[in-house]
């Protein structure tokens, strides 16, 4: 290709890459920036903007509902995750192992919740769980147990939540699904003439064949779920005759940070927050690929 | 005990009986519709009885549908929403076909580099640019329109340009190479030769957005005050904070309202059921 060519097609390029390169610059880089530089200041629409160097994360430092966000968080991810990746890992194994037609329907039911909107998931939440007259409830009460008051009492909102959460795990299925169909029959016809139990085989051949996928889903998963708000904060938070309610026990991070920004227009320290958000996934997501380095094959290494 | 005989040959491993597996999936099966069984049913039942958790309503009442016809906006609502989701829907789609092709296509300088920045921006949470992207918008005058909840997709969305650009790389580079011998331009390339071929991801794409946008609380929350702007989602918080929760107590219109806020959604998952699926398989394939 002579160079009159090649200039013509890079020029080209960029005008056709010019869309994303403008998104990237005015609501990707910028932003990063913007917020990092609002997050030393005291911006709140309102009244004058003033720098107030690491003020807000001084303040952020201080405050518990910082912590008790960031722990309500934590502890719903690290509940929610396991739970969806097991429970979706057992349903695909199911599939895998019925006709592809029979396969199909069950994976449609599967994947239903899914598409459900989060508003109307939160709706669920709030009366099936409901402590009182609540379906589950009376479920666990046709077995003799006492249901706690799932939507009420502090400690068991998340563990609810991670129930309600585990419905709408259909994209994992069909992940899992996808790779389980990927892995050659002759591996396990091999483990099988080898007198390998179910459990070794589970272990030996199906788990690192799907890595890839169970890494996958890990790391989705975990970044969504870091993010929590639609479901949480329709069940929990809102304004009612002029009033605002809410939940402590139900304050994900996301939500106390979209109330600093956009209810208390405390801008400059909702962005310190949203700030220390990027930083804790990051984190998190750096740890989880070093982890699973380790435990991950590819075909083509 | 469960063990075999000890005796048993381990050569040939049993399998589970096929009927474990069959009442396995058809547990999970009814565990995963009982909600939207239970969702319908209490919807159609008179106020006092909603939360009876039967199956099937004793006494019926289809009036709720009417009721919160009057009680809120809702003809409104999915109007909007169905708007703003066709447009954000429509806006990702093509611009992010537009820059799948030039990564795709066209070899230049820092391709792989560039196109790498793009993956690795499907990790940004979108809390983080939240607070300067309202900023951005109140700027431009449109912070208390519906204009911020489609506009932002008309620069690409890193996982759309992913997905599609895997598909128009499966094209026959000499398709292109006869066309440019033919005097086609590069547009030309992309609008009459590419999108046509790779309909099915372009779908897939299409499908994907509609349903998030349709979904979303978070932006209308942030952007839309007036009620009579409110998407479907948005609509139905405020018919819960009305009549569910701290207001009237009327139940029976939060669980209609949330049976009509799903309800185009699963339409559009029957009618394209294969482009979800197709889909999240796809997102898999690229981890």
């Amino acid at each position: 290709m002579n160079v009159a060519v090649r200039r013509r097609e890079t020029w080209a390029a960029v005008g056709f890459l010019s869309p994303w390169l403008i998104g990237f610059a005015v609501f990707m880089a910028g932003p990063m920036v913007a917020s990092l530089v609002l997050s030393f200041t005291d911006y709140d629409v309102l009244t004058s903007t003033d720098f107030v160097g690491g003020e807000n994360y001084r303040q952020l430092l201080a405050d518990p509902k910082v912590r008790s966000s960031i722990a309500n968080t934590l502890i719903y991810t690290a509940l929610h995750v396991p739970v969806t990746m097991v429970v979706s890992l057992a349903l695909a194994m199911l599939l895998a192992r019925v006709g592809r037609r029979s396969a199909g329907f069950f994976r449609t039911i599967f994947y239903l919740p899914t598409i459900t909107p989060k508003v109307a998931v939160g709706v669920l939440f709030l009366l099936l769980f409901n402590g009182q007259v609540g379906l589950v409830n009376s479920a666990l009460g046709s077995v003799g147990i006492d249901g706690p008051n799932w939507t009420v009492d502090g400690p068991w909102i998340k563990p609810g939540l991670v129930l309600i959460g585990a419905w709408s795990l259909g994209s994992t299925v069909i992940i899992y699904l996808a790779a389980l169909q990927n892995v050659p029959r002759d591996l396990y016809e091999a483990a099988e003439m080898d007198g390998a139990s179910r459990w070794a085989t589970f272990r030996a051949v199906t788990v690192p064949m799907i890595s890839g996928a169970l890494f996958f889903t890990l790391i989705i998963n975990t970044i969504a779920s870091l993010q929590t708000f639609d479901e949480v904060y329709t069940a929990f938070y809102g304004s009612a005759n002029q009033q605002t309610y809410g939940n402590d026990a139900a304050l994900f991070y996301v939500v106390y940070l979209f109330q600093q920004a956009f209810q208390f227009l405390h801008m400059g320290y909702a962005s310190a927050l949203a700030w220390l958000l990027f930083v804790i996934i990051v984190v998190i997501t750096v740890v989880q690929v070093r982890l699973s380095r380790r435990f991950v094959y590819y075909e083509n290494e | 005990m469960t063990a075999a005989p000890p005796a048993a040959p381990p050569a040939k491993r049993r399998r589970p009986h096929p009927w474990v597996l069959w009442t396995a999936l058809a547990i999970a099966a009814v565990i995963f519709l009982y909600p939207f069984v239970w969702l319908v049913s209490a919807s159609l039942k008179p106020r006092p009885q909603v939360f009876d958790n039967r199956l099937v309503p004793s006494d019926w009442a289809p009036e709720n549908y009417t009721a919160i016809w009057t009680a809120a906006p809702v003809w409104t609502w999915l109007f909007n929403s169905v708007v703003v989701a066709l447009a954000a829907a429509a806006a990702v789609t093509i611009s992010s076909a537009i820059v799948a092709f030039g990564f795709a296509y066209f070899r230049f300088p820092g391709r792989n580099v560039l196109f790498a920045l793009v993956v690795g921006t499907m990790m940004l949470p979108g809390a983080v640019t939240m607070i300067p992207t309202y900023l951005i918008w109140n700027e431009l005058g449109l912070a208390a329109t519906q204009v911020p909840l489609w506009a932002g997709n008309l620069f690409g969305s890193a996982f759309y340009i992913f997905l599609i650009r895997q598909f128009f790389l499966g094209l026959p580079r000499e398709l292109f190479e006869a066309a440019r011998v033919d005097g086609a331009g590069y547009w030309r390339l992309f609008w009459r030769i590419a999108v046509p071929l790779c309909r099915p991801a372009l779908i897939v794409a299409f499908v994907f957005e509609l349903r998030a946008s349709w979904s979303d609380l978070l932006k209308p929350l942030i952007y839309l005050r007036d009620p009579a702007l409110f998407t479907m989602p948005r609509g139905m918080k405020a018919i819960l904070d009305q009549f569910g929760q701290a207001g009237e107590a009327r139940w029976e219109i939060v669980l209609a309202g949330a049976v009509i806020t799903t309800v185009p959604m699963i339409i559009a998952f029957f009618l394209c059921q294969r482009y979800f699926v197709e889909g999240v398989a796809t997102q898999a394939r690229k981890g």
